[in-house]
């Protein structure tokens, strides 16, 4: 998960050099996994009787896959109303001083690996799906809360000083400036969390919550390859579809004189 | 209009604080630019943010239009006080349209309303409405994004302006130009300004009156030629450098420094009555006048060889003077053409006076005198 810091910088720097080509050459580098991906599939579904054997697990796909969406549904639907708001909160100038240190609790809590929270879950919460819910909101919490953080206190202090020469109350300059010149990085941290949801989401199995994680782990314990495809091919499914619906809200919902994809 | 009433601010404890503004006091008229001019550190900016109370003054009171503005509600009073700054800190997230409409929308007005007036504003400065309101800041050029700032700043006809080196961030150039579209529209807008610089050109150009800060003091309050010809301290000469005088030049125009009636001859006339012309004056040259009284040619003293009418001894005259241009640019004119008299002409083409170097020497000590 350190990689996370890495993407909120990647999330950053195009906002720096906003001309013309980035975008362009932004949009077709997502598209390469989406490429390979299709590749891959198709040469599965095109040698051998793999696929034959994968739809043979077309109920419990079905099945998992809803627990599966569900279990992302609700940490990362979690985590957004938690994260945003906690961003917010530690960007006020009244948290400036406590807010490193929250933050760097917070990066110590991420060194730790999901399965060892999943497992501490289970001890503290016992199984099932809330403490599955549990470890994954914790797991997906931090690119949230620090690009929130981070791209609202990376608005230039100029233009809250003019916010405030001109007039606007500390609720208008957050809601109108500050907020809106920050959802790019928010976004970015946003498609950064979810995918880390989505992907880790298989692990709760481990503690009784189900999803894909179920064909994957049996999978891999029985030895049997169309079982742990029928796990693996949704849940990358997923991954993507997940990143290319956020990736079109950033596209959208990020106003056009402040989104470089635009 | 704005009066500033032993306005201080200390900075840290009271006692042990650092002073950056010092009992300021000066009063505005309605319709003035006042430029508060100094070093960096000064209190210049610190006196104009307690002007709209982005700072609160320690003591002392800052009154507009009579009223004094720690009874407004601050957001109240900003909403009517048009607010520029040095970084211009247009809202990249909003369009050109939106961003000049900031105010008007603040205090609510209608749509169209507030639409409409950007749209005039814009065309004020030549930018084309229909092009440029749906535009986004990142998509104009310096220049027009400062043209922008100070659009937003004019969005709600505030009669008031305080503008914080507006005209900071960008080439000289353009700066020129956008100063000059500024006065252009102050003539018929009549803002009362207060305007933070530390260019002395621009103070010189910008102001009606210029305050002089040093070290949160006040040193001097004065007008442009008064401040040039009669600093007040030994800092405002410093500050002012060796070259006052000619940044003098600048706010003399050449009618009021030209020697009028202007002794010129005819080209009939014979060349000694130039000689005694000139020997009587003291210039180096004289003017020949034609019938139809634009300058036909300039004789010098240096040249004239024994008889013979004017007209065989005059040169061409190599450069005239607009009457309605600084004295800057007639010095520069002289200096180029190598003419230690020039021939001022009105519009027609027609001769008004001479200017020679004596006479702006002259000029700028009566300045000095009167101011």
């Amino acid at each position: 998960m350190s990689d996370v810091s890495v993407d909120k910088v990647a999330g950053t720097a195009p906002r720096l050099a906003l001309r013309g080509g980035t975008g362009r050459a932004y949009k077709l580098g997502r598209l390469i996994p989406w490429l390979v991906l299709i590749a891959a599939v198709g040469i599965w579904w095109f040698t051998g009787d793999t696929p034959e054997d994968i739809l043979t697990y077309q109920e419990d796909i079905v099945y998992l896959g809803g627990q599966h969406i569900a279990l992302v549904a609700y940490a990362g639907g979690l985590a957004l109303i938690t994260g945003i708001p906690a961003g917010m909160i530690l960007s006020r100038p009244a948290f400036r001083r406590s807010s490193e240190i929250v933050l760097q609790v917070f990066n110590l809590g991420s060194t730790i690996p999901t399965l060892a929270i999943i497992a501490l879950c289970m001890t503290a919460l016992g199984i099932g799906t809330m403490p599955a819910v549990f470890g994954l909101w914790m797991a997906t919490l931090l690119p949230i809360v620090r690009n929130t953080y981070t791209g609202l206190r990376n608005v230039p202090k100029m233009l809250i000083e003019a916010a405030q020469g001109m007039g606007m109350t500390p609720r208008q300059i957050f809601w109108r400036v500050e907020f809106p010149n920050a959802l790019f990085v928010i976004f970015s941290g946003i498609r950064t969390a979810l995918a880390i949801c989505v992907g880790t989401a298989p692990l709760a199995f481990l503690i009784g919550a189900g999803g894909l994680g179920e064909l994957i782990f049996t999978g891999i314990a029985l030895d049997e390859l169309p079982m742990l495809l029928a796990g693996v091919i949704p849940t990358a499914l997923l991954a993507v579809l997940t990143d290319f619906i956020v990736g079109q809200l950033q596209y959208w919902l990020v106003p056009k004189g402040i989104n470089p994809l635009r | 209009m704005i009066r500033l009433e032993n306005l201080t601010k200390t900075f840290g404890a009271a006692g042990s604080g650092i002073t950056a503004v010092d009992r300021v006091s000066f009063e505005v008229p309605e319709g003035e630019i006042c430029v508060l001019l100094g070093p960096s550190g000064c209190g210049k900016t610190t006196t104009m943010k307690m002007i709209n109370r982005l700072i609160e003054p320690t003591s002392g009171k800052v009154f507009i239009d009579g009223k004094d503005v720690t009874h407004i509600d601050p957001i109240q009073l900003r909403r009517s006080i048009g607010y520029v700054i040095q970084q211009i800190g247009l809202f990249p997230n909003k369009t050109v349209a939106d961003n000049i409409c900031v105010v008007p929308d603040l205090l609510g007005w209608d749509r169209k309303k507030s639409r409409t007036r950007a749209a005039e504003l814009l065309e004020m400065v030549g930018l084309q409405p229909d092009t440029f309101m749906k535009r986004y800041p990142k998509e104009l050029s310096g220049g027009q994004q400062q043209r922008v700032g100070v659009l937003r700043a004019l969005a709600a006809d505030a009669p008031v302006m305080l503008m914080d080196e507006p005209f900071g961030a960008i080439d000289p150039i353009n700066r020129e130009v956008i100063q000059d579209e500024f006065l252009r529209m102050q003539k018929t807008l009549r803002k009362t300004v207060i305007f933070v610089s530390h260019d002395l050109d621009e103070a010189v150009k910008m102001a009606d009156k210029i305050a002089i800060f040093r070290a949160g003091r006040l040193e001097q309050f004065a007008s442009p030629e008064h401040l040039l010809s009669n600093p007040a301290t030994p800092f405002i000469e410093t500050f002012l450098g060796t070259d006052r005088s000619l940044k003098l030049l600048r706010l003399v125009q050449v009618a009021d420094a030209m020697l009028t009636p202007a002794d010129t001859v005819r080209p009939e006339d014979p060349v000694a009555k130039a000689r005694d012309l000139m020997e009587k004056s003291g210039h180096p040259a004289i003017i020949m006048s034609n019938g139809d009284g634009r300058p036909g040619g300039i004789i010098l003293a240096s040249r004239i060889t024994g008889q013979g009418s004017c007209r065989e001894a005059a040169e061409p005259v190599r450069a005239t003077v607009p009457v309605k241009v600084d004295l800057r640019s007639a010095v520069a004119l002289m200096f180029t053409h190598d003419m230690p008299v020039i021939p001022c002409v009105d519009e027609d083409g027609k001769l008004q006076g001479v200017l020679t170097y004596r006479s702006i020497v002259r000029s700028l000590a009566n300045s000095k005198i009167a101011a």
